[in-house]
């Protein structure tokens, strides 16, 4: 998956002229901002565009005229662009690329508002950036079992199945029970148990890492669907009425503005993934079990020959990876819906695509997980008001964004040395 | 296969792995000459040697049968009927061996009977059709599981057949009833635009890989959620969708661009196997015979020696990606110019592309291996069918089994310690050509 660090293949060599990275970047946005002057700002209406800081018309707004609101976004974009083509300092480059994105999305937002059917050019802050959380979670859990994994060393193609898995076993057990709390120990043990066949195959048997997860994705998929048309179909009242983890408010902080509603009126799956990106960025880069996960990852042979047991981290954290993912399939079945056949429909993998994207940390991958989450959200939205851009568009974008990631135009993306290489004692 | 191979002395070994194994053949059949006296054994006594010892056909054929041992039991834990009597099984055992075996049995027999023969058929017709099933079943799968196989053998991991199939099928599907065409023409120019549809959506990856570096699996993966979101834009645009009808269904494809079918209109097996067989023989050939084949062989076991020896590495990975494509594309023709429908909708492709993989690595990445591989799904899936309306017993259990069935075969040093199978002669499969990211 290394844009650069390719060992063993032939890659034409990147001539670093005049062109570097950061110039084609600039050369990018400068092409977007332009795009945002001329078309948004055309196609932009002279109505207002109100941003509501609450979930529906009512309440305090941002308001700002289409057209401006097109003009005056595009613009930034298009200097942001301007200033990395000219040559940027390196450490002003993350900066300065982040506020010509957000300006294009704002200009193309303002357009879009502006010509929204009458009494619906409003756009609701609140439920954005809820929606935007709600449907990153999924992702956020995904692409910290692909931190966990990939770190140490096994390639994780099979979230899609620890997801499904999860939110199957999450389901079941949680309706023979009738407890959350079995059904959330369940839909770890679930997703645990594909991570076991995938450590398993792929650290005793030596079966190629991608492979087996390309494949453990299908049984998922087989089992759970065989399952719950053998069993939750005829009789959802047994088998398929989990109970749901109601939202949790948390005093003081959801009153805060658009992000207290959003934010701290959520279910307990909002906050343990927030809490896990938390604590595994310090596991991983603060402690010993981080330190030696790395070193695995990197140069088992290294970390062997200093006693690290390789093999027992590996499949340790391999197990870890699939309870996360467990868990965050159980974001949907035990808070959202009932379990439907097939229901985690690829998240597991945009939520790869995150890992990726996010350059395999964990603070990378939930930034990721949210972009992609909005990029989602705003399909909803713009669907909901009637938009000229179709919404299958919009849903190409996260997995646009990503191969424009791994093609290097927008970063450099590295995997960790010995990602997908098995070890072999010797 | 590759025993006949490696075992005449006019052909190099493909791979180091091969190289190996052949030495260590080679000691195998040594050692016992130096000590036993030497009497050759007959024909019947090695055939029976050879049956348990773990070589392809008998890993493959034990994979099958441990596959089916967990579908059956995956059958008996999720009836109710047949758990319940498993509740007194102290009391009476016999009631819960013999409701469990009624299940099981039943259900790989309309298995059997849905895939092979159905030995209460009456007439022709009836006779014919599990085989028609099964073949139109088989002819696709033939298709996405070459494009993998191909791939695999220049060193690349195809993931992306389904989103190939999918780009194929559009430009099938639009060829076929945009285009105003004479009979026969027309199916072939609609068959070709599948290849050609297929080819682009394989070269974007192809030629990304060779430029940047960027790793073909992920941005396959990614490019086939592009395929399908962008098939479920365009068929309900004007022009595509089917003015008659309001749900997502394009206009049918027409009669002159539909592949004829083999056994009469009554049953469904198409051309498209006919082209699978001819798809297999020139991917075959491709492989084993031309200079290009030699080059993807060689680029796929070890890309830095390949560029010493002159090979463009970057041309081969494009050009393999670009024949995986137009293959994958291929398959997915068949699934609008030969199916009964003959119209594109959101689910027009089903899994063939993802089923692909499991076929090509069934197949042990050869051609005619796959072409069996592929058969063999098509069986199961032609007997799912009628699994699931005879016996009530999901499709989805067809998805379990050929996942199992693969996961054994991966791994065929578990389906060895399981049926303490005699040392491997040659039981690695060659599926561990992509490594890593």
């Amino acid at each position: 998956m290394s844009t650069m660090a390719v060992d063993d293949v032939a890659v034409a060599p990147v001539n670093e002229g005049f062109w570097t990275r950061a110039r084609k970047t600039g050369l990018v946005l400068t092409a977007l901002g332009l795009l945002a002057v001329l078309l948004f700002t055309t196609l932009a209406a002279s109505e207002p565009a109100r941003f509501t800081l609450s979930e529906d018309a009512s309440g305090a707004a941002l308001k700002i005229n289409g057209t401006v609101g097109a003009a005056l976004f595009g613009v930034v974009a298009l200097a942001a662009g301007v200033a990395i083509l000219a040559g940027l300092p390196k450490r002003w480059f993350t900066l300065v690329l982040g506020v010509g994105l957000v300006g294009f999305v704002v200009s193309f937002l303002c357009w879009q508002v502006s010509t929204a059917p009458a009494g619906q050019n409003f756009m609701p802050l609140v439920n954005i950036v809820r929606g935007t959380f709600i449907l990153a979670l999924p992702l956020i859990f995904g692409a910290l079992a692909g931190v966990l994994c990939e770190r140490s060393g096994v390639v994780n193609v099979a979230i899609e199945g620890q997801l499904l898995m999860g939110a199957f076993s999450g389901a079941l057990f949680g309706s023979l029970s009738g407890n959350l709390w079995v059904g959330l120990v369940a839909a770890a043990v679930g997703g645990t148990f594909i991570s076991l066949l995938l450590a398993v195959f792929a650290i005793r048997y030596l079966v190629d890492q991608v492979v087996m997860g390309i494949v453990l994705n299908l049984l998922a998929v087989g089992i759970t669907g065989f399952l719950y048309e053998r069993l939750m179909q005829p009789d959802p009242a047994k088998y398929n009425s989990a109970p749901h983890f109601s939202n949790w408010e948390i005093p003081l902080l959801s009153e805060i503005p658009v992000l207290g509603p959003a934010l701290f009126a959520g279910n307990i799956f909002l906050y343990l993934g927030l809490l896990l990106v938390l604590v595994i960025h310090i596991g991983l880069f603060r402690t010993r079990w981080g330190l030696r996960t790395r070193s695995v990852g990197e140069h088992p042979t290294a970390a062997d020959t200093l006693g690290v047991r390789v093999l027992r981290l590996r499949y340790r954290n391999v197990l870890l990876a699939g309870a996360v993912a467990g868990i965050g399939g159980a974001s949907y079945t035990l808070a959202l819906f009932s379990f439907t056949k097939n229901m985690i429909g690829g998240k597991g993998f945009i939520a790869l695509a995150a890992l990726i994207f996010g350059r395999w940390s964990p603070t990378g991958a939930l930034l990721a997980a949210l972009f992609f989450g909005f990029a989602d959200q705003l399909a909803t939205y713009l669907s909901a008001i009637n938009s000229a851009i179709p919404s299958q568009f919009l849903a190409m974008l996260p997995y646009l964004a990503t191969i424009l990631a791994v093609a290097g135009l927008v970063g450099r993306v590295r995997a960790p040395a010995a990602d997908g290489k098995p070890y072999i004692k010797g | 296969m590759t025993n006949a191979e490696s075992g005449s002395p006019d052909k190099e070994p493909a791979t180091a792995d091969q190289a190996a194994r052949m030495a260590v053949d080679n000691t195998e059949r040594a050692e016992p000459t130096s000590q036993q006296p030497p009497e050759r054994p007959t024909l019947g006594r090695l055939f029976v040697a050879n049956l348990w010892a773990a070589n392809t056909f008998t890993v493959t054929l034990l994979s099958l049968v441990l596959a089916m041992i967990v579908g059956g039991i995956l059958m008996i834990v999720s009836d109710p009927d047949v758990l319940a009597t498993f509740s007194y099984i102290t009391a009476r055992p016999a009631d819960a061996l013999n409701a469990s075996w009624t299940l099981v049995s039943e259900a790989y027999g309309n298995l059997f009977k849905g895939a092979v023969l159905d030995p209460d058929a009456v007439g022709l017709t009836a006779a014919l059709s599990p085989i028609s099933e099964t073949l139109t079943y088989t002819a696709p799968l033939v298709f996405t599981g070459l494009s993998v196989a191909l791939a695999f053998r220049g060193g690349l991991f195809n993931i992306g057949a389904q989103g190939q199939a999918t780009m194929g099928v559009i430009a099938a599907g639009l060829a076929g009833f945009l285009l105003p065409l004479p009979a026969g023409l027309h199916l072939l120019v609609a068959v070709f635009a599948g290849a050609v549809g297929g080819a682009v959506w394989g070269f974007i990856p192809g030629i990304l890989k060779a430029r940047t570096g960027a790793h073909e699996v992920i941005n396959t993966i990614m490019l086939n959620y592009v395929a399908g979101y962008f098939l479920v834009w365009l068929i309900v645009q004007n022009g595509v969708q089917d003015p008659n009808r309001t749900n997502a269904i394009s206009r049918p494809v027409d009669a002159s661009a539909q592949l004829p079918r083999l056994f009469g209109d009554n049953l469904r097996a198409h051309a498209g196997i006919i082209l699978a067989v001819l798809a297999t023989w020139a991917v075959a050939w491709l492989l084993n015979r031309s200079t290009l084949g030699f080059e993807l062989r060689a680029v796929g076991s070890n890309p830095a020696a390949s560029r010493t020896a002159g090979i463009s590495v970057t041309r081969t990975y494009v050009l393999v990606m670009v024949f995986a494509g137009a293959l994958a594309g291929l398959g997915g023709s068949q699934m609008v110019l030969g199916t009964t429908a003959a119209a594109l909708t959101p689910l027009v492709v089903a899994q063939i592309g993802f089923d692909g993989i499991l076929v090509a690595l069934l197949g042990r990445v050869k051609p005619w291996g796959v072409l069996l591989a592929a058969l063999l799904f098509g069986a199961l899936q032609a007997g799912g069918n009628r699994m699931q309306s005879y016996s009530g017993v999901s499709l989805e259990l067809v998805t379990v089994l050929q996942a199992l069935i693969v996961i054994f075969i991966a791994a065929p040093a578990l389906v060895k310690a399981i049926f303490q199978l005699r040392a491997a002669r040659a039981a690695r499969p060659q599926t561990s050509l992509a490594k890593g990211w």
